[in-house]
């Protein structure tokens, strides 16, 4: 992993403008409906969307970036609809689809790439990710590992505004969760030749109802 | 070992042994571990010249039972038809046990109706010797034709290693309306190992594919993202070829419970419940929403006192759409 180290940080950095910000990755009507209160709440609900949500979202973006690496983007399209029936909830398809058109539009400017130009106008955010890692020389388990650091650094960044946590006991609980990362990417990397309708999937179904009900809201201070 | 109703099991303790009673009626079927049971059973419908619906291949083996039925609860789609085949599983034997090895075929052939249901809850045991069992249901609804499958809920116990997993393939024009609930444990029991797939294709192009893992195993699922600290999970998958111009609104119609539309002509009930009495209310809320012919014309049952004030008020779903 000595090559392309830099790039992976860029990739992953939260202050890429990719929109990321804008997302507690569930949390916020998570805390809001009592089912998290506390620091062990918090990393139990990290640890299960590392487990479940982040890891399929880490195998599609392996899995695009493995097809964007041998120059295959017609293989994408069957990415697209496997994952939107791995993703129950029309919302979270619809967040998945707009931090993909985001992405999509900063890579665009910040790294030229032909590939980019394929994939239509609101992509999942797995399969830019994947593109967008083969386009900057990195490979499937790199853009695994990359969006399943956003799947827990997102809704963790996010807990300091939505509920009072010691920024050090959120942060304690990403340290802990760097193996299951690691032991999550090379699980992900390993599925990326596989044919899509074979991809696994692990549901949430916590995350599906409270996304349902945190797009009802007049006010929220995250998108999703 | 199976339960007469999913409420017995809240009352009731087993002990890890109870199943023993079941060794001297066992038969080794090809299975690897001494005493394991593999059990494949089909079931097969066809129209008539008339479009009523008869059961073509009824073959039962080992712990699959199936036999002709009468409707046991009031049915979506089906209700009080009489044109429709109706065939019920029953247990030949308790289980699955580690080691089983169960598959069940469903074809039901172009333009003919088959309304699956069970006589009884699924209780997946460990083994005698472990190991690990397996179900595996196929099931494959042609043109014009439509399957209604109220299954009861599968339990898994402390304990237990289980792969369940299920295939629906549906041909252009079919319909669907299906159930699936799990309990995670018997009364204040933890899960074993148990994992549960669900792929639903329609017209050869993926409508539900979810797979849920819960037990000593997987990490994480007691989290609140996945399923809490509930003791019940399950979803309705309703799929009418008349949604392909446009699904119904979703609605958040419960704190723990949703309806939406999939990425097809399908709509989808997620719900997670302490127990499986309010599990299946949820679910059966869900399908109401839905409106004729989705909702069974008997009455829902009301939900108790307590749990009113978790409902949604209509107002504030509306927007949901």
């Amino acid at each position: 992993m000595a090559q392309g180290q830099a790039a992976l940080l860029l990739l992953a950095d939260g202050r890429l403008p990719a929109g990321g910000y804008a997302h507690s990755g569930g949390l916020e009507p998570t805390v809001q409906a009592g089912r998290v209160s506390d620091a062990a709440g918090l990393e139990q609900f990290l640890v299960g969307r590392a487990e479940t949500t982040g890891f399929v979202a880490a195998v599609f973006a392996a899995a695009a970036c493995e097809r964007a690496v041998r120059d295959d983007i017609a293989a994408l399209s069957a990415l697209e609809s496997e994952l939107d029936a791995r993703t129950p909830s029309p919302e979270l398809r619809s967040v998945s689809r707009t931090l993909g058109r985001q992405l999509l539009r900063v890579m665009s400017t910040i790294h030229p790439h032909p590939h980019f130009a394929l994939l239509g106008t609101a992509p999942h955010q797995p399969v830019v990710m994947g593109v967008a890692a083969a386009a900057l020389g990195l490979g499937p388990r790199d853009a695994a590992l990359a969006i399943l650091h956003e799947s827990v650094a997102g809704p963790a960044a996010a807990a300091a505004k939505l509920m009072r946590i010691d920024p050090f006991d959120v942060h304690a609980a990403l340290a802990r969760a760097t193996e299951r990362l690691d032991r999550l990417a090379d699980a992900a990397a390993n599925h990326a030749d596989a044919p899509a309708s074979e991809l696994p999937s692990r549901g949430a179904p916590l995350s599906d109802i409270a996304a349902e009900h945190h797009r009802s809201w007049n006010v929220r201070l995250f998108a999703s | 070992m199976y339960a007469s109703s999913p409420r017995e099991h809240s009352s009731h303790k087993y002990s890890p042994h109870e199943h023993s009673p079941r060794e001297p009626v066992r038969r080794d079927q090809g299975a690897r571990r001494p005493g394991a049971m593999s059990s494949r059973a089909v079931l097969t419908t066809e129209a008539d010249v008339l479009a009523r619906s008869r059961v073509g291949v009824l073959r039962s083996q080992g712990a699959l039972v199936l036999r002709p039925a009468h409707p046991k609860e009031s049915e979506p789609l089906t209700h009080r038809r009489r044109e429709v085949a109706r065939v019920m599983l029953a247990a030949g034997a308790a289980g699955p046990l580690g080691g089983d090895d169960y598959s069940l075929d469903v074809h039901v052939g172009a333009g003919s109706t088959l309304v699956l249901t069970e006589a009884s809850a699924m209780l997946v045991l460990p083994g005698p010797c472990g190991g690990r069992s397996h179900m595996r249901i196929n099931v494959y609804v042609g043109e014009g034709a439509t399957f209604v499958w109220l299954p009861e809920p599968i339990i898994a116990a402390r304990g237990c290693d289980h792969e369940h997993d299920v295939r629906v393939r549906l041909e252009r024009g079919a319909r669907l309306v299906m159930r699936e609930e799990t309990l995670l444990g018997r009364h204040r029991e933890p899960p074993g190992d148990f994992r549960t797939t669900l792929r639903v294709t329609h017209d050869d192009t993926p409508l539900y594919h979810q797979q849920l893992c819960v037990g000593p195993q997987a990490d994480g699922w007691r989290g609140a993202a996945v399923v809490g600290e509930n003791g019940a999970v399950g979803s309705i998958i309703a799929v009418d070829p008349a949604w392909e111009s446009g699904a119904p609104a979703t609605s958040a119609f419960h704190s723990s419970a949703i309806l939406a539309p999939l990425p097809g002509p399908g709509m989808l009930v997620s719900a997670v419940a302490p127990d499986s009495l309010q599990l299946r209310r949820r679910l059966s809320a869900g399908l109401d929403t839905l409106g004729a012919p989705w909702a069974p014309r008997d009455a829902p049952l009301p939900e108790p006192e307590g749990h009113r004030d978790e409902v949604v008020s209509e107002t504030e779903h509306t927007g949901a759409g």
